[in-house]
């Protein structure tokens, strides 16, 4: 039995993250800060056209600037590898991928079409600047509004998108039903914009071989895009990438700085560093433009007797992104007759990217402000609709669900909001002139995980280092893993290193669908076991041993002891066997994957709840989010601060996405027009105010052995809905396109 | 960005005479807009002339009564200035509903001045406009115009102008101080700014090498009873879709003297001297408001998705109007911003 006053025990505290000083204090480098000798400085040109042709590109004047070492484009870039195969990354969406340079067709504003490679930064962004390029124009189409008509179901080249599964005879029932509803919900296209721009710095070693800094949420995902484009070993081309600043999915995806850079290095024998620009950053993918109808019906008792949801959202031309927008209305909610569609259209854009929560994000939002019409529709308090509802089973799968605490999140945010005092009437709360609103909504996200691999090393002076090839996002993944590792083999915070992040340590997946806990935790606590039967094993050859004869599960690591578990004075120091087994070190390398039995047996997410209330102006229009609550059932919490601390970023990014956060485009340019942190609005800290963040108790001895479920996706869903619903019970004006401008209350 | 020179003296006299000989030459002071349309490849000057050397950072008491703020004082010493706070609040509260901390403690009151406008368009050189690049079109007419003019645009150009301390100097009828190596002349606030007519291209009447070295507050502050109302897409670090400058001077409740500026609608300023009249002499009431905001935008004009402003701007108007009536806005509430 072990005791509680173990003080090696971290899985679920809250220790300050472990690299918050090095990001403090400037040590910590992201991929445009890396010192490498004589570097020079690329940097793109983007085409100011949608769709066309380069005819020419105007090198001459540009080259023969004192410091430009090249101008590179189209026409003098060696031809790399010939098949898209070749380019197609882990996470490619099924298509043809786009080749920076490839050719003289523009398919895309800002495009970029050039590459300027100077001996300083300065002297490589004038000459971008002035580099005349010709184009021919040709008629483009980046409005998804002209599609409507016009799209298809998706293929299936994305990995993870399921096509959605109907049931039953949704129009029918419907049509029968008590009350119904019927509505379009649209939002716009949205930027990640995190706060660091994209940037790769590439370290051309006089061997040839490259050291490859890139920002990017998969280290091993841009080593075998450049490998395979390039024709590199992977020997010859190592990514590193120790710290995001922020990616929300934007880096999922090899980007355009990585070839460019990759490619400038090997044809200049030398160093390069490319970083995008903000505006740039506009042109890496993006959230698509979505649009969506729900129906609904209701039976006399409140019951969900049918529905209906279809989306329609942009792809490129050359790439079929699709995302899971409408699957979550077949399995949040109890019902027996759904019907579900998703289709995209192909515009003038570059392919869109999974930006956080991708399709939850957009399908939950629309679902859940048709949840609020529907609870109207039928006189019911929103809440007490959706318990009427409750899906107990996942009926899009058949299966149970490994664990879900659901009417949990529910009933503590409530309590903690005080929903009980809501009237349901809408118009009826006030605060001096302004009128005030409660709404609530609530969301669902697999709980993923996926293969991954860790190595774990203890030195004779008790130090432990543990490494991954995973990433950081700002997420806290160096925190939790070093809690982990600490833990498992009972040493204190301060001995234990885990590195991430460098193509030459095991594999971990992209960070990204909130699994990197689960399969990166999941590797790293099965490499310290593994190192740990080996401590064990020569602490039992020690004299004297207490632990001759007892299995690894008969003792427990603590506190820098092994010890019995059911005789805790029964102990060796962890330190004395390190230094009687006479090995410098003891290392196990291990890898995690996922249990497909208990995957085919249960269906796994996450799901939460999430009040809000809005102060509105109505005679102004403006709207102050004033309180949000957000209870979320997300297993088990490996360290409340950073898991607290990805829930408040994400309830920002609704109140974003619900206020203010948009990517217009002048359809007659086929450009996006805000490009830039000025004019695309993400909320400032004027706009916050009270947060609070629930984490509903939930163990799930199935979903993997941590038992996580991962939190930064699921922290988003349900704060827009949850918002647009409060501002309809403030004024009874129901807004169903974001963001809701002053302008749509007016 | 282009290559340019850069020389910062330190006399007035000296600055003036800088612009001599050069293509291009332009004034730099805090550097938070100039440096950005550099490096968009808005402005291509050949040499910058560095302002912050000038002993123009004072803020003093006139002779008559008022006050000067100097074209290099920053905005943040300038909304925090004692006198400011005291006698010009107004002012004060514009200024800090304006940009960030950060970037109010680079600007300076010249520069903020000379700001040019956020339209989309005059950013991206991709685009067409005629503000950027005279004849090649506007691009923002039959385009993304939520944000654009509803007064005293024209067919060249629907800009708008982005200051908020600008308003407040609009209401309060200050004077704008240039100096060139030809001399000196003082120009009204109303006319330092100018519509865009068929010269886009021109934000306002200063002449090529002319400096602002001052801006003169007169005596009159409007103290007790005034409000900037800025209404916008975020609570800060946003331009204003709607501004309103109100001040108001009462006896019991009639209004005996009335100064009503807009931003967010127009090329400038816009200061509307008839809507002022329709309050003076009359009592303080939403009627009266109501009248003046109706009469400001009698002749506005919306392009489509900024049709909304002239609603929001009239419901604004008299909202600021109500606010400066009832006094609501004393020194403290200039900390928590200027938002309804």
């Amino acid at each position: 039995m072990s005791t509680s006053s173990s003080n090696t025990n971290y899985v679920g505290k809250a220790p300050n993250r472990v690299e918050g000083p090095a990001k403090v204090t400037g040590a910590a480098k992201y991929s445009g800060e890396f010192e490498v000798p004589d570097l020079v400085y690329g940097v793109v040109v983007s085409s100011p056209i949608a769709k066309g042709k380069i005819l020419k590109i105007h090198a001459d004047k540009v080259l023969s600037l004192p410091g430009v070492l090249q101008v590179f484009s189209h026409e003098n870039v060696p031809h790399q590898a010939w098949f898209d195969r070749n380019y197609k990354d882990d996470v490619a969406p099924g298509g043809s991928p786009f080749r920076p340079l490839h050719d003289d067709e523009v398919k895309f504003s800002q495009q970029p079409v050039a590459l300027v490679v100077a001996d300083t930064f300065e002297v490589a962004r004038y000459a971008a600047s002035i580099l005349e390029i010709e184009y021919k124009e040709e008629k483009h189409e980046t409005d998804i509004e002209s599609q409507r008509d016009k799209g298809h179901a998706p293929s299936k080249g994305k990995s993870g998108y399921k096509p959605p599964s109907s049931r039953g005879n949704a129009a029918k029932a419907i049509e029968k039903a008590e009350h119904r509803i019927r509505h379009e919900y649209i939002h716009g296209t949205q930027h990640h914009n995190p706060m660091e721009l994209y940037a790769s710095t590439v370290h051309y070693h006089p061997d040839g071989k490259l050291t490859i800094y890139d920002k990017t949420q998969g280290v091993l995902n841009c080593q075998q895009y450049v490998t395979k484009v390039f024709g590199l070993s992977k020997d010859e081309a190592r990514v590193i990438n120790l710290y995001n600043g922020g990616a929300f999915g934007s880096g999922l995806r090899p980007q355009y700085e990585l070839f460019l850079s990759v490619m400038a290095a090997l044809e200049l024998r030398r160093s390069v560093r490319v970083t995008l620009t903000r505006q740039q950053m506009f042109s890496i993918g993006h959230r698509p433009h979505t649009l969506q109808t729900l129906e609904m019906g209701t039976n006399p008792d409140g019951t969900l007797a049918g529905l209906k949801h279809y989306a329609l959202h942009e792809t490129s031309r050359f790439e079929e992104y699709t995302e899971n927008v409408v699957n979550w209305s077949g399995m949040l909610y109890q019902c027996d007759n759904v019907q579900l569609g998703n289709q995209v259209a192909a515009l003038d854009v570059y392919t869109p990217q999974d930006m956080r929560a991708p399709g939850a994000a957009t399908g939950s939002f629309a679902l859940e402000v048709a949840m609020d019409e529907m609870a109207y529709a039928a006189g019911l308090d929103p809440v007490d609709f959706r318990l009427r509802n409750y899906a107990e089973t996942d009926q899009s799968e058949k299966l149970p669900f490994s664990s879900k605490r659901l009417r949990e999140c529910y009933r503590q945010g409530a309590e903690k909001f005080g929903w009980d005092r809501r009237p349901l009437k809408p118009r009826s709360m006030r605060e001096g002139n302004k009128l005030v609103g409660w709404g609530m909504a609530g969301g669902v996200w697999d709980a993923q995980m996926q293969k991954a691999a860790a190595k774990a090393s203890i030195t004779a002076d008790g130090k432990l280092t543990v490494t991954s090839a995973a990433g950081e996002n700002g997420t806290g993944t160096y925190t939790i893993m070093t809690q982990i590792a600490a833990e498992t083999l009972g040493l204190p915070l301060e001995a234990v290193t885990f590195k991430l992040g460098d193509t030459d340590m095991p594999e971990a997946p992209v960070q990204g669908g909130s699994w990197t806990a689960a399969s990166v935790g999941t590797a790293v606590q099965k490499a310290c076991l593994a190192v740990a039967d080996k401590l064990l094993k020569q602490a039992k050859k020690m004299d004297d041993s207490p632990l001759k004869g007892a299995d690894l599960e008969d003792v427990e690591f603590v506190n820098g002891l092994i010890r019995l578990r059911k005789a805790p004075e029964q102990s060796v120091v962890l330190r004395d066997v390190l230094q009687v087994s006479g090995e410098r070190q003891i290392e196990a390398d291990s890898t995690a994957i996922p249990n497909l039995l208990n995957m085919a047996r249960y269906s796994m997410h996450s799901h939460n709840a999430v009040f809000a209330e809005v102060q509105v102006d109505e005679e102004l229009g403006t709207i102050h989010v004033t309180r949000v609550v957000n209870a979320l059932a997300i297993g088990r919490v490996l360290n409340p601060k950073t898991a607290r601390s990805q829930v408040l970023g994400s309830v920002v990014w609704g109140i974003s996405m619900a206020l203010m956060e948009e990517t217009v485009t002048d359809h007659r340019f086929g450009r996006y027009m805000n490009h830039n942190l000025s004019e695309y609005h993400v909320p400032t800290n004027a706009d916050i105010r009270d947060i609070d963040v629930i984490f509903v108790e939930e163990e799930d001895p199935y979903v993997n052995p941590l038992g996580v479920k991962g939190v930064g996706e699921l922290g988003l869903l349900g704060v827009a809905a949850a918002i647009n619903n409060a501002v309809f019970h403030a004024t009874g004006k129901r807004v169903r396109d974001l963001p809701i401008y002053i302008d749509k209350l007016l | 960005m282009n290559p340019f020179t850069l020389n910062r003296p330190e006399t007035v006299d000296a600055a003036v005479r800088s612009v001599t000989g050069y293509l291009r030459p332009a004034f730099i002071a805090g550097g938070t807009n100039i440096l950005d349309l550099m490096k968009e490849n808005v402005e291509h000057p050949t040499h910058l002339i560095g302002l912050n050397k000038l002993p123009l950072n004072t803020i003093e008491a006139t002779a008559d009564g008022g006050l000067r703020l100097g074209a290099t004082a920053t905005n943040a010493d300038t909304a925090w200035h004692p006198e400011v706070q005291q006698r010009y609040p107004l002012l004060s509260q514009a200024i800090l509903a304006g940009a960030s901390p950060q970037l109010r403690n680079m600007a300076t009151n010249g520069g903020n001045l000379m700001q040019r406008t956020r339209c989309y368009y005059f950013y991206d050189t991709a685009t067409p406009c005629n503000k950027r690049e005279p004849g090649s079109g506007c691009g923002a007419i039959g385009g993304f115009n939520r944000i654009h003019a509803i007064l005293g645009a024209s067919k060249h150009c629907i800009a708008t102008h982005p200051s908020d301390m600008c308003i407040a100097l609009a209401a309060l009828e200050a004077v704008v101080h240039v100096k060139s190596k030809d001399g000196e002349r003082q120009i009204k606030f109303e006319d330092f700014h100018r519509l865009p007519d068929d010269q886009p291209e021109r934000d306002n009447t200063l002449e090529p090498g002319e400096l602002i070295t001052a801006i003169e507050l007169p005596a009159k502050g409007f103290a007790e009873h005034f409000s900037y109302l800025k209404l916008r897409d975020r609570q800060s670090y946003a331009f204003a879709l709607v501004s309103v400058a109100a001040a108001l001077e009462l006896n019991g409740n009639t209004i005996t003297d009335a100064r009503l500026a807009l931003g967010g609608v127009a090329h400038k300023p816009w200061r509307d001297k008839k809507a002022e009249a329709l309050l003076i002499g009359q009592p303080a009431t939403e009627a009266t408001f109501r009248q003046a905001a109706e009469a400001v935008m009698k002749d506005a004009v919306g392009q489509g998705l900024n049709d909304f402003k002239i609603e929001l701007g009239k419901r604004a108007i008299v909202r600021a109007l109500k606010q400066a009536t009832a006094g609501e806005h004393k020194a403290a509430d200039i900390f928590t911003n200027s938002n309804p």
